[in-house]
């Protein structure tokens, strides 16, 4: 089944540079990527360490600024905004999931999920509600109390799931999603982003080096080397969710 | 982000690093409880000042004398434009009819002899004799006061010092007794008993011959106003007085029997005599006796209408008046003295003293102020990774630095309550020891450390602020961490 989204755009990038300074080497990470998704897409980055795959997510999630080019959201470039509209975009638009599950280790699972509402200033009220939604959407009410140190690699990838989804964002990034995770339980993180993917019509951009996983899951890759688009094709052989 | 999440997550952070955090806050309050301790030993030193001096009479009290007596030490010179004139009935009028004056009486100070009346004549004591009026009553002196205060102004009755107390009653000679209260018993002995009190009386109106033989203690020789010796003027003129001139009077012995009212441990109304007086008389009552003063000599010299004061006491209705009311006073050709004069650097001695003892306690809260910069640094570098998680989900550099702010504020308040809880306890076991020593010496007690509300008050917003500003370089450096940085932070 193809998923190529509905055809209105989700985000698109214009020519985007991001160099950085290494002592006197300039390493281009992002060297003019332009790249476009339509909302609901499910789109891989692929390409081998250094391709600049994580640094153009960073860019798409506000969280690094573009030394030129342009990131256009819903008509507003990220690349123009103030720091507080970033951050606001970070709250409301998108939603990140990490290789490194980057839970706050002092905080329960239900505090984790918490977090992105409590800047997004939701009301406490609604705020419970939305935690235990999220925390059942991915299965793990009932390990609300726990601490990330009290959980497994993939229950912890599932809190950092849940909390990406707590502000119903309409893109979710994904860096190597599945990176710290064995094979199964990998596999069961992907059917949950794909399944939040489509029935929530969430556009899902998803850094892998894994071709296989890309395969399997989205619906258009994306193959970057030296920070440039090498080349993007659409996959028609995506195998369905297995969760 | 709402008011009750940063509070809620600085806590839970400052929760997170309890001991670390225990210490600094620890710290704040050392510093804190320096500054208090030294500030309300400041104010309790001014306050317990300014009660004496306050008790005494003085602050709603102008002394005034006249511009022809030696001026006193202090004493402010009138209006040079206005002559000078004689402290006199008139003067005393005019002063009590002024607006604000309560009460104007004569500062009243003789010498008598005083004894038991049931004792013997050569038991007798020289001392002091002074006049109160009715509203010295309300001065401390009367706090601890045996017996009670004169039935009305007009009454033959004394109230003594307890010291005196105890040479009537013939009790040893006690320096360390000074100022102290006596026992029931012996204040029993004395209240409502007979004194004799044996003064000399300024006879006024005829003056006396010159050399009169009818009285052992008169003299009226010498010169008299107009220069003229009078023995040599003996010859050509009759002996009889110059009955115009009343700067001519007879002194006559003359006894008078006291009741014992009230004994007192400290002097009342301290602050308008020079020297120490062990008995008071109504000060109406005193007046009548016309006792011989130390300034009657003087006015010899000078011609005035009727009977002149060394000096007046005013009393004004409220302190704030007394400048007022000194400034009128010195327009009608008077000196005039009051506690405000001096007040005024006295005030500026205790502006510099809390000063010092403020900056002297500030030194401790420095430290902490050092202590909370560095326990801050250390949270951001720990939490870097968690700063970067915080914004990669949506919060602003601006709620960063809010959080590290309401940390550090926290400390500061919590440092703060321990800090002046701790100032507060530092001054009450001084005060306590100081009393015990005090008491030991035979010294009455008194409040040395004193925490006015406005001190606590002031101590923590001190703290909260100086903590805040210790927070203002770990939150502008926490809040300007790059997210990317921070993420990948181990």
């Amino acid at each position: 089944m193809e998923n190529n989204g509905n055809g209105a755009e989700a985000f698109r990038t214009v020519s985007l540079v991001r160099h950085y300074k290494m002592g006197r080497n300039i390493i281009p990470a992002v060297d003019g990527v332009s790249i476009a998704a339509d909302r609901g897409e499910f789109i891989a980055l692929l390409g081998a360490s250094g391709s600049g795959k994580s640094t153009l997510l960073n860019l798409i999630a506000g969280l690094d600024r573009p030394d030129s080019g342009a990131i256009v959201v819903d008509g507003h470039d990220l690349a123009t905004m103030t720091p507080f509209d970033l951050a606001q975009y970070r709250r409301h638009i998108v939603g990140m999931v990490f290789q490194s599950f980057n839970l706050v280790p002092t905080m329960t699972a239900y505090e984790n999920v918490e977090l992105p509402m409590r800047f997004a200033e939701v009301r406490r009220k609604e705020r419970k509600t939305r935690v235990l939604e999220a925390l059942s959407k991915v299965g793990l009410q009932d390990r609300a109390g726990h601490r990330p140190s009290e959980m497994s690699g993939g229950e912890q990838q599932r809190i950092a799931l849940a909390r990406a989804l707590v502000n119903q964002p309409k893109i979710l990034l994904a860096d190597e999603p599945t990176g710290n995770l064995d094979s199964k339980t990998g596999a069961e993180i992907m059917g949950l982003i794909t399944e939040l993917n489509r029935t929530l019509e969430m556009t899902v951009i998803m850094v892998t080096h894994e071709r296989a996983l890309a395969d399997r899951y989205a619906g258009k890759m994306i193959f970057l080397g030296d920070g440039k688009v090498l080349g993007q094709t659409s996959n028609s052989n995506i195998q369905g969710v297995i969760v | 982000m709402r008011a009750y999440d940063l509070v809620e997550l600085a806590g839970r952070n400052l929760r997170e690093a309890i001991l670390r955090n225990s210490l600094t806050t620890l710290g704040i309050g050392v510093g804190v409880a320096s500054l208090v301790a030294m500030l309300s030993l400041g104010v309790g030193l001014q306050r317990l000042f300014n009660r004496q001096l306050g008790r005494s009479g003085l602050f709603d009290s102008v002394i005034v004398s006249s511009r022809q007596d030696f001026r006193g030490r202090g004493m402010q010179s009138s209006d040079s434009s206005v002559p000078p004139k004689s402290l006199d009935d008139a003067a005393r009028k005019t002063i009590e009819e002024m607006k604000d004056v309560v009460e104007v009486y004569p500062n009243l100070s003789a010498v008598g002899e005083f004894r038991l009346a049931t004792g013997k004549p050569e038991e007798s004591h020289f001392t002091v004799v002074g006049g109160l009026p009715e509203s010295a009553r309300s001065g401390e002196a009367f706090d601890e006061f045996q017996g009670k205060f004169f039935s009305s102004a007009q009454a033959s009755q004394a109230i003594i010092m307890a010291d005196f107390g105890r040479i009537l009653l013939g009790l040893p000679d006690d320096p360390k007794a000074f100022d102290l209260k006596l026992t029931r018993e012996q204040a029993n002995q004395l209240l409502g008993k007979d004194i004799i009190f044996r003064y000399a009386e300024r006879q006024s109106g005829t003056a006396a011959p010159a050399r009169s033989a009818g009285s052992p203690l008169a003299g009226n020789s010498g010169k008299d106003l107009a220069g003229k010796d009078k023995d040599k003027d003996a010859g050509n003129k009759s002996d009889s007085p110059d009955v115009g001139d009343t700067s001519a009077f007879n002194v006559v012995r003359r006894e008078q029997k006291l009741a014992i009212v009230g004994i007192v441990n400290s002097e009342p109304n301290r602050g308008m005599r020079s020297g120490r007086t062990s008995i008071f008389l109504p000060i109406e009552f005193a007046e009548s006796l016309n006792m011989i003063q130390p300034g009657d000599l003087r006015n010899v010299m000078r011609m005035s209408e009727g009977k002149s004061y060394t000096a007046l006491i005013v009393r004004v209705a409220k302190s704030k008046q007394v400048v007022q009311v000194e400034d009128q006073i010195k327009k009608l050709g008077f000196n005039t003295f009051s506690i405000v004069d001096a007040s005024k650097g006295l005030t500026k001695a205790f502006m510099y003293l809390d000063m010092f003892l403020g900056i002297f306690g500030s030194l401790a809260l420095a430290v902490a102020f050092l202590g909370i910069v560095n326990t801050l640094v250390m949270a951001v570098l720990e939490r870097r990774r968690e700063i970067g998680i915080m914004k990669a989900v949506g919060a602003s550099d601006g709620d960063v630095k809010r959080i590290f702010f309401v940390e550090a504020g926290s400390m500061g308040a919590l440092g703060g309550a321990l800090g002046v809880t701790m100032g507060w306890l530092i001054g009450r076991v001084i005060n306590l020891g100081a009393n015990i020593i005090m008491v030991r010496q035979q010294v009455k007690p008194e409040t040395l450390f004193y925490l006015p509300l406005l001190l606590v008050v002031g101590a923590m917003t001190f703290s909260i602020l100086v903590s805040l500003f210790a927070g203002l370089y770990p939150a502008s450096r926490a809040a300007r961490l790059d997210p990317v940085q921070a993420l990948r932070h181990d």
